[in-house]
């Protein structure tokens, strides 16, 4: 049996089915989406004062992956266009950049997440002197680089220190601490650029705690990787139904051109929706 | 629904001058995510001394970028009935899910009132 009303619109309705279909599936991603962002805010607004993570994450980086999603999201519609002037050269050409750019978000997302899982903090029981951007403070909580061994390791924490039986290591200190308020954090990272990091010896002896930035380190973290890595998983979703359509499933431009460019409209539609998700979560996680 | 010439060129039964305009509407749409995407950063680094100022125009221009997502690149602006009331139940669930999520602190109890 076929599945009706795949090419021709329904007559009750005025579309054909899949498009009722994919924005029932988006409804239904909106709340998913509205519930995470709704536990987003009654977590940061119960964090106690000091203790919410902010500006740990790397802006123009971030604001090009921007960038990239929205290219792919125009370059969709571009394509979806030229089939519907019969163009399918075009359309190969357009989805190809759309792939391209997903594969590319993908690519620096996960540079990103690498960074932070070998940038740390340590919480120390004796408080050490470091900078914050040009003055000199005490503070028993650095952030900072392992370097062990002429590397920089990934994943350590408390526990790491004691299996590997590690009596100490050097911290390349961060000139700042999320502590600070936005506005002495901006200026603490730009009077100090370029200037070369305070580097401490630190033994194991006197380490309360070691977390790098992973979902552990704090809500914020926790959070911060829910919400990317569920938006990552619908790129990646995303950009496999595209490419199927694009590859092996475009033989149905010549079979049902029809119901080919409405298989096109509908994986952007969802791949519209990505990215207006991602418009969402850059200003709230990167910048508030 | 399909009486054009051009055998490929029916899907929505779109005159070619018809997708002609709208591609220029998704380029301009384009231009102006990017220019939306500068402001949201460059607003970042002025640091506003109100918290409910930076938080509020940071929304507000994250909502402007995508009704313009929506509208254009999801063609909202012209779509049928059936897609409207879908929409209508999602933003009445939506709104009411963040309604409730602020009204969460209108009544906070003293003693675990942390600000």
């Amino acid at each position: 049996m076929d599945i009706p009303y795949t090419s021709k619109p329904r007559p009750d309705t005025g579309i054909y089915n899949a498009k009722v279909g994919i924005w029932l599936f988006l409804a239904s991603e909106v709340m998913l989406f509205g519930a995470l962002f709704s536990a987003y805010i009654l977590l940061r607004v119960g964090a106690p004062e000091g203790t919410w993570v902010h500006g740990m994450l790397n802006i123009p980086i971030g604001t090009f992956n921007t960038f990239v999603l929205i290219t792919s999201s125009v370059t969709v519609v571009l394509g979806w266009a030229a089939l519907q002037l019969g163009n399918f050269q075009k359309y190969k050409f357009y989805q190809a950049i759309t792939i391209l750019c997903a594969l590319g978000f993908m690519g620096i997302k996960s540079f990103e997440y690498a960074d932070k899982f070998k940038h740390y903090e340590v919480w120390l029981k004796n408080p050490v002197t470091v900078m914050h951007g040009d003055k000199e403070v005490q503070t028993n909580r650095v952030l900072g680089h392992i370097e062990y061994d002429g590397k920089h390791p990934y994943f350590w924490n408390t526990r790491t220190l004691r299996e590997k039986g590690i009596e100490g290591f050097k911290f390349e200190a961060d000139p700042y601490h999320y502590t600070l308020s936005p506005k002495e954090l901006a200026h603490a990272k730009s009077v100090s650029k370029g200037k070369p990091h305070v580097v401490l010896d630190i033994k194991t002896a006197d380490v309360e705690r070691l977390s790098a930035f992973v979902p552990s380190h704090s809500t914020y973290f926790a959070v911060y990787f829910t919400l990317t890595a569920l938006h990552g998983l619908h790129v990646l979703g995303g950009a496999l139904v595209i490419f199927y359509i694009w590859g092996p499933g475009a033989k149905m431009w010549k079979s049902d051109p029809l119901r080919y460019t409405n298989r096109v409209e509908v994986s952007g539609l969802f791949w519209h929706f990505v990215d207006l998700v991602w418009i969402f979560l850059f200003p709230i996680i990167y910048l508030l | 629904m399909s009486n054009h010439s051009h055998s490929h060129a029916d899907a929505h039964s779109h005159a070619p001058e018809e997708v002609a305009k709208h591609v220029k509407t998704y380029l301009f749409v384009f231009g102006a995510l990017l220019v939306a995407t500068v402001v949201t950063v460059a607003l970042n680094y002025l640091h506003f001394d109100s918290k409910v100022l930076t938080i509020g125009i940071a929304l507000l221009v994250a909502a402007v970028k995508a009704s313009l997502v929506a509208c254009y690149f999801m063609h909202l602006i012209s779509e049928k009935k059936m897609i409207y009331v879908i929409m209508a139940f999602t933003t009445f669930f939506f709104i009411g899910l963040m309604a409730l999520t602020v009204i969460s602190y209108l009544e906070v109890p003293p003693e675990t009132a942390t600000r």
